[in-house]
């Protein structure tokens, strides 16, 4: 009979490197959101092409392979970052993309009058962007952006294959330490599916008071 | 077509006539293919430089756009701001005005309006005449010479339609602001404006006093259209 605590430690472990790459990413991703969300939208012609640029680049190749690069190929070019250097840049420039269309497609979904009302009111674009559509564009946002970090939460994964000491990483660990396999992966498997509900709760609740008084009903 | 500092304009016609476009063409909203718009003896798309008109920037248009207010059909309220948050805004962003100054300017034509009670109501929680009073008050807060009103009535329920022309009857004896108003509602623009022109066709038709336009009007189409507005329920 094996005893298992020390081996649940471990992996309790490696839950903390992949909440920390999960927390660290999100943040990344959420700048880099708005950035080149807010930058395909812009009245000037090379920030549009560079946020188009960083998107389909971020969306359109395997994350995967990005990891592998900034790990072992910038190191070539003289950038040399830790395992969780590179793990946060990568996870947060890849959700980072998704979530720049997400950013778009909430501001662009906001309705013509609410930009005539901001001319009107003589506000300046930047001012209008601030007080008024962004703060609407955001509910719209946040299903998505919860979809996101969920999906992210999933990607940190990869970053076992550069040896940073994440759920799965320490699950691979334990099984070749005690030869099980079933107790590693289905124990990560239920923490992954639980730090997953969290995220789901923490965005819905933040969405319930982002609507507060929207509908006429709660204030 | 000229419009004297103080002035009320009725604009009645056909939809598609244009009457509209004029709004939205004073208040920076469409873009103008050619001639020239003066404002308060300036230039509206126009900025002289050098003894010559070029086109305005940005920054001309917001200097004009400080003179001119407008209220739309439909509202154009921001849901996710409450009543007296709606009518500061603009005011402490684009005049920097203090909160509190702000605040009291409000109150005063949230009172004005008859809706100081509903200072921290979410837009959702108004009815439409509630509604379209929040906007004037909004609108007037930024205490512009030019006001226009754009078919305020239109999306509103009958019995709501009421309330929000006393508003306009009470703006109209208080102050000396000029103001354009597209509308359907022919009685109230009788009894308010000084002057109505029949726009048809992108062209003003007829104009005149109300009296000559709504009892006398001399163009067949001008009379056509009142017999049409009258026969499908408006008063004249």
């Amino acid at each position: 009979m094996t005893d298992w605590s020390g081996y649940l430690n471990l992996i309790l472990q490696g839950a903390m490197v992949t909440v920390q790459l999960t927390v660290m990413g999100a943040a990344l991703a959420l700048v880099m959101a708005f950035v080149a969300g807010l930058g395909r939208l812009s009245r000037f012609v090379a920030i549009r092409c560079l946020a188009t640029a960083y998107i389909e680049f971020f969306r359109g190749t395997s994350g995967f392979v990005q990891l592998f690069f900034a790990y072992f190929v910038l190191p070539l070019a003289g950038v040399t970052l830790t395992p969780l250097q590179a793990g946060v840049l990568v996870l947060g420039l890849n959700v980072g993309a998704y979530g720049a269309e997400v950013v778009r497609g909430a501001i662009r979904s906001i309705g013509r009058e609410q930009y005539e009302a901001c001319t009107a009111l003589n506000l300046g674009r930047w001012q209008g962007m601030r007080h008024v559509i962004l703060p609407q564009a955001l509910l719209i946002m946040l299903p998505t952006f919860g979809n996101n970090a969920i999906e992210l939460l999933k990607a940190t994964s990869v970053v076992s294959l550069i040896s940073l000491a994440d759920l799965t990483f320490q699950a691979q660990v334990v099984r070749s330490q005690t030869g099980s396999t079933l107790m590693p992966f289905a124990t990560i498997l239920l923490i992954y599916f639980i730090l997953a509900l969290i995220i789901a709760w923490g965005v819905r609740t933040l969405e319930r008071r982002l609507a507060r008084g929207l509908d006429g009903v709660r204030v | 077509m000229q419009v004297m500092p103080g002035e009320k304009l009725a604009l009645i016609g056909p939809s598609g006539s244009g009457k509209t476009t004029i709004l939205r063409i004073l208040m920076t909203l469409e873009k103008i293919d050619g001639g020239h718009i003066q404002v308060d003896g300036e230039q509206l798309y126009h900025m002289e430089r050098n003894g010559q008109l070029m086109p305005a920037d940005e920054r001309h248009l917001a200097k004009m756009r400080q003179k001119i207010g407008m209220v739309f059909q439909l509202f154009n309220l921001f849901p996710h701001k409450c009543v007296i948050d709606n009518v500061t805004l603009a005011p402490m962003l684009t005049k920097g005005v203090t909160r509190v100054a702000a605040e009291k300017r409000a109150m005063e034509l949230l009172d004005m309006v008859g809706l100081a009670d509903k200072a921290k109501a979410m837009p959702a929680q108004l009815s439409g005449g509630q509604k379209q009073r929040v906007a004037i008050a909004r609108a007037l807060a930024l205490s512009p010479k030019i006001m226009l009103f754009d078919e305020i009535t239109s999306a509103l329920d009958p019995e709501l339609v009421e309330e929000v022309l006393n508003v306009m009857r009470k703006l109209a004896a208080e102050t000396d602001m000029t103001m354009l108003l597209v509308t359907h509602e022919m009685g109230f623009a009788h009894d308010f404006a000084d002057r109505v022109l029949f726009f048809d066709r992108g062209r003003i038709f007829e104009e005149g006093k109300p009296d000559e336009i709504f009892r006398h009007p001399k163009q067949e189409r001008t009379q056509s259209f009142l017999k049409k507005i009258i026969a499908a329920g408006h008063r004249v």
